[in-house]
């Protein structure tokens, strides 16, 4: 009977390997192409639903062995990852036939991708984390050089293959270290070896502490290890570009807040003192060079690793009330950006790339609604209420002061004003510069539904940011 | 260290190690200590069964083995999974059975898609 529970408590990820399983048959059968995005949208939806349904009946616990936990923390994060992934399917419609790009595949591996993030965030053992992370993995380098004619979208796809292979060897290296120490792999067992066995101290523990940090570090592009992240946040086909800073982020943290907290709970002293200069880094470096940026998505990616720098505070803090903080962020966080490159994509088409911040000079003039949205996307990055953002920096920035790193608090509020010129810097290039030239939006309706839920989910958490924030506490405590 | 885990399950892999590095380095080691060393032209050549050399050992070759070198991958690991499998399918049961199957299962479609694409065509 345990078998047949571990496939029940499996099944959305079975269901979304079988979605793309068949979207990849599919995409030989069907002429029309967005059928290719309905279909993977049901698929998605019906998987989400099972989870749903899964959640509702109560069932909860750790299954294969004690290798994938079906907890409200991994719920928490799979929620953020189809989030991510039916806002990228729907922004990419129009993009995939502007740049003709592939469907089939593109879809498949954008689902292949969100299955090994959702493994990530379940898995109670190194080795399923480790498979999980490189099925993440494999799947957006393949995503970062779908544009196989385009010389900047293969250089971003093998610069992100020659770094994510170095990282994985770090976390290898890592898992080596723990399983030469304790025996196990599995999270659980390594935490009461480590205090049965008194190793909390031993400096082997702390190297694979560093090396595990090191790995979670390059996935969320924190600073030591971000170089990749422009090169390749650039380079990539614009909704690859939303999904990676999305998805594979807060799948990341995911990974990162299951393992300090369940495996290195003892060290957390230890481990806030390694972070701590390594968030205020990852801030000052994402605010001051984005400073300096004239193509907006190099912009965005610059803005995307301070965002991990603020996000990154709430695990410094090292108080599971800190954790839920950085919970709300990442939730808020993905919502607003997916945003900000839905209407970087809508500028895309035939020919023009629309990447430059002169494309949109005047921008409102001709098309007022866009600029509207991009005006609310560019607030809510730069932390204005009554937007999203606020709050998502405003819980942080309290969790910080309770736990009393207020000068780390003073660091990130004094970067988050830096960060309001290079994004108003957007905003003052629509609203107050004539238009250069003809300026037409490749808009479409699914790019609509999609822009229009992310501004509203913008504001309603502005306005009632209770609603998530309980949310994210009760999947974290409950 | 004291209290430190010891994988000692995996003592005789170690020493397969060790032993195959001997077996194979020993002769190499021994021929290159007994040995007469008389070289000349001939004898450097690489070794065409006897005949003269022609041309260089690389060369440009169609890109296309890729593919089949990828495909050839895919499909052997699936051998190396089937084998065990095999030997044990009566410990795993039923259970092995249907996630061997699926398995197999993702592969075909995978097998599919190649097809479908012109991976298996040569021209």
């Amino acid at each position: 009977m345990s078998h047949l529970r571990s496939m029940i408590l499996i099944s959305p990820e079975l269901l979304l390997v079988l979605t793309a399983l068949s979207l990849l048959l599919l995409d030989f059968l069907v002429r029309r192409k967005g059928t290719l995005a309905v279909a993977g949208a049901a698929g998605i939806f019906i998987s989400a639903y099972v989870n749903y349904r899964l959640i509702k009946v109560g069932m909860t616990g750790g299954t294969i062995q004690g290798m994938f936990a079906f907890d409200g923390y991994a719920n928490f994060f799979k929620l953020i990852f189809y989030t991510t992934l039916l806002l990228t399917i729907l922004l990419s419609v129009k993009y995939l036939a502007i740049e003709k790009i592939s469907a089939g595949e593109y879809y498949s591996l954008l689902i292949f991708s969100t299955v090994g993030m959702m493994i990530m965030a379940a898995a109670t053992d190194l080795l399923m984390l480790y498979l999980g992370l490189e099925l993440m993995a494999l799947s957006t380098y393949i995503l970062a050089g779908i544009v196989r004619g385009d010389r900047r979208s293969n250089e971003a796809a093998l610069k992100y293959f020659f770094l994510g292979a170095f990282s994985s060897a770090f976390l290898l290296y890592g898992i080596t270290l723990v399983y030469g120490l304790t025996g196990s792999t599995n999270l659980r067992e390594i935490a009461s070896a480590l205090h049965s066995l008194k190793l909390a101290e031993s400096p082997i523990t702390m190297l694979s502490l560093i090396f595990f940090i090191t790995a979670f570090g390059f996935k969320i592009a924190l600073a030591p290890f971000h170089m990749w992240a422009p090169d390749v946040y650039e380079g990539a086909p614009t909704p690859v570009t939303a999904f990676m800073s999305a998805g594979p982020k807060a799948a990341g943290f995911a990974v990162m807040g299951r393992v300090l907290f369940d495996v290195f709970g003892g060290l957390q002293m230890q481990w806030s003192i390694i972070l701590e200069p390594l968030a205020i880094l990852t801030i000052a470096v994402g605010s001051i060079i984005a400073l300096s940026q004239t193509n907006i998505k190099r912009m965005l990616a610059y803005s995307s690793i301070a965002h991990a720098g603020y996000a990154l505070i709430g695990i410094v803090i090292g108080t599971p009330e800190g954790f839920v903080s950085t919970m709300n962020y990442l939730m808020i966080y993905m919502i607003m950006n997916m945003g900000a490159f839905g209407v970087v994509i809508m500028l895309k088409r035939e020919g023009f790339s629309g990447e430059n911040l002169e494309d949109y000079a005047g921008l409102a003039k001709r098309h007022p609604v866009a600029s509207a949205l991009m005006l609310v996307f560019m607030f809510s990055l730069t932390g204005i209420p009554p937007t999203a953002g606020f709050i998502g920096k405003f819980y942080i920035f309290m969790e910080a002061v309770y736990a009393g790193h207020i000068y780390l608090v003073i660091i990130a509020a004094l970067f988050s004003a830096v960060s309001a010129f290079f994004y108003l810097r957007v905003v003052m290039y629509m609203y107050m510069k004539e238009p250069a030239g003809d300026i037409s939006l490749s808009t479409s309706k699914t790019a609509g539904i999609a822009l229009a839920f992310a501004v509203i989910m913008v504001l309603v958490i502005g306005v009632f940011p209770s609603l998530l924030l309980n949310f994210a506490r009760n999947s974290f405590f409950g | 260290m004291p209290g430190t885990f010891i994988p000692s399950n995996y003592l005789p892999i170690i020493i397969i190690c060790i032993f195959a590095t001997i077996i194979g380095l020993s002769p190499l080691l021994i021929g290159s200590l007994l040995r007469p060393r008389r070289s000349y032209r001939q004898k450097l050549l690489p070794y065409e069964s006897g005949n003269e050399p022609i041309g260089e050992p690389r060369y440009k070759f169609s890109v296309k083995f890729y593919i089949v070198a990828m495909l050839f991958v895919v499909f052997d690991v699936e051998a190396v999974f089937l084998y065990p499998w095999a030997v044990a399918y009566d410990k795993l049961g039923i259970f092995g059975f249907v996630e061997m199957m699926m398995f197999i299962f993702i592969l075909l479609i995978g097998y599919i898609y190649a097809w479908e694409k012109g991976a298996l065509d040569w021209e």
